[in-house]
């Protein structure tokens, strides 16, 4: 699993919990919320498909760690990684 | 009630298993077209069920949608659909003297049945039980749901009363208008109740969920071989305004809330009690101004269950002697039981008949149950009458809840 394929995972999270948003042309490095009409319920949705599909647990004092793609790749490429993905 | 404000309705919403409109429900109604699908109910199997085909996205985004409940896309379709109806200059309402009063028969089971079944894939760990949880069930959703779609401020609730809820839902808006609460109100009632197997479970276990190879003739109400009720969603959302503030816009008034009355049976959970609902009619027709002989149509609440209409039957023949001109008609042998929605929508479906004097029927009667008859009950075609000026509906729930919801023709003495 790369970095790439995180931010991949997580944009086909943000698809199916903000379908009506174009994620077309995302910028990795920008806050998520700064670019898409997410709010706070969103990012809850994201860290629970993280663990439904994934197994991957965001504890809340990591939550900052999901602001953009970028942060979202660094954040959970170890935690993929422990988990042999 | 002539001290109070008159209030009257100028425009509705509705989506039933068999129309999105009032002029679709109504064309059915007449052509004797009943849509009951055959669902597959968790737990339970195919079951025949009235769905609703509306589009929800027409008024909401896919994320709304996903975030609401079904019931609130449901509310959401048909306030804006009685918005346009209504013809109201939507930009230019005080959105804080607007009211949202909705009937529900019961909320919060589709979502935790759907959390349960959810989390057991899960080994039953709850740190996976959805935070959307609470919003999506409290009592009060679909109407809130409606107020953060339209941007209305003023109050909102939801009304449970059991299968009286959409008449119950109406009499509360009218009342809040005779108060002086708020100056527009969209009242009515709704029902998601089809995707929750727990009803049907329920109904089932009681002897009380109808059945019929033809899934259009499993909800035969007064018919000698029927066995039960055919549950359905659906909803009808009407506009409601105090008459001179009607009149003052110059909105088309569709009819005028006559009387009403709600009492409670007092005697048991689930067996209606004929005596309670005798006294529910007539203190309506008080209420109204009216006798007996001034009802043109009485919409009846049966269910098509074996006790049930035979208690409604009784009350009826009590109250309706000598009464020529009186027409008895049910559209639950059309599209089932919507549940908290079924007294808005079976009003509705009569309420073109002040325009055009049709009498749609009640459908599915094969064999007529002798303890069923009543003179004027109008039997699997409609009929032509010489004029319409009052609809009597009526909608009963367990725990001995009775509504009796008197409209008339507006214009009429």
């Amino acid at each position: 699993m790369t970095k790439d394929d995180i931010k991949q995972v997580v944009l086909d999270i943000i698809a199916d919990i903000a379908p009506d948003e174009d994620l077309t042309a995302v910028k990795p490095e920008v806050r998520l919320r700064d670019q898409l009409s997410l709010d706070s319920m969103d990012f809850l949705d994201i860290v629970m498909e993280l663990r439904k599909k994934h197994g991957i647990e965001v504890p809340e004092a990591d939550y900052v760690q999901l602001a953009s793609l970028d942060s979202c790749a660094n954040y959970l490429l170890p935690k993929f990684q422990a988990k042999g993905k | 009630m002539s001290s109070k404000p008159r209030i009257v309705i100028t425009g509705l919403g509705l989506t039933a298993p068999n129309g999105n409109s009032l002029g679709e429900f109504r064309a059915n109604l007449l052509a004797g077209k009943a849509r009951i699908a055959v669902i597959d109910v968790r737990h339970m199997g195919p079951q025949p069920a009235g769905v609703c085909d509306f589009d929800a996205t027409k008024w909401q985004k896919r994320k709304e949608i996903r975030n609401g409940t079904r019931v609130g896309s449901i509310s959401i379709f048909c306030a804006r659909e009685a918005l346009g109806d209504a013809g109201l200059d939507w930009d230019k309402v005080d959105k804080s003297r607007v009211g949202v009063y909705l009937g529900i028969t019961e909320h919060g089971n589709v979502e935790t049945e759907n959390e349960i079944h959810n989390i057991s894939q899960f080994g039953n760990d709850t740190k996976y039980w959805t935070h959307h949880h609470n919003p999506r069930t409290v009592a009060n959703n679909p109407a809130g749901e409606v107020t953060m779609n339209m941007g209305i401020t003023g109050p909102h609730y939801t009304i449970g009363a059991a299968c009286a809820a959409g008449n119950a839902g109406l009499i509360q808006a009218a009342q809040m208008l005779q108060l002086g609460e708020v100056d527009i109100a969209f009242a009515g009632g709704v029902s998601e109740s089809i995707h929750t197997f727990g009803i049907f479970a329920g109904f089932k276990n009681q002897g009380a969920l109808g059945a019929h190879e033809d899934p259009t003739k499993a909800s035969r109400p007064f018919d000698k071989n029927r066995n039960g009720i055919v549950i359905s969603e659906g909803g009808a959302i009407y506009v409601l305004e105090r008459l001179d503030d009607a009149l003052a816009r110059g909105a088309r008034i569709i009819a005028e809330i006559a009387g009403w009355c709600i009492n409670s049976d007092a005697t048991d959970a689930v067996l209606p009690n004929p005596e309670r609902q005798t006294e529910c009619v007539r203190m309506a027709l008080q209420r109204a101004g009216m006798k007996p002989q001034d009802i043109h149509i009485v919409s009846t609440h049966a269910t098509a269950t074996a006790l049930g209409d035979i208690q409604e039957c009784t009350a009826l023949r009590t109250v309706f002697t000598d009464c020529p001109d009186t027409r008895i008609n049910n559209t639950k042998s059309f599209i089932g039981h919507c549940m908290g929605a079924a007294g808005a929508l079976e009003l509705a479906g009569n309420l073109p008949s002040f325009e055009d004097n049709w009498v749609h029927p009640t459908i599915n009667i094969d064999e007529l149950d002798p303890e069923c008859a009543m003179p004027g009950l109008v039997i699997n075609q409609p009929v032509k009458v010489a004029k319409v000026n009052a609809i009597l509906n009526n909608s009963f729930g367990m725990l001995g809840i009775n509504s009796a919801l008197i409209v008339k023709k507006y214009g009429v003495a």
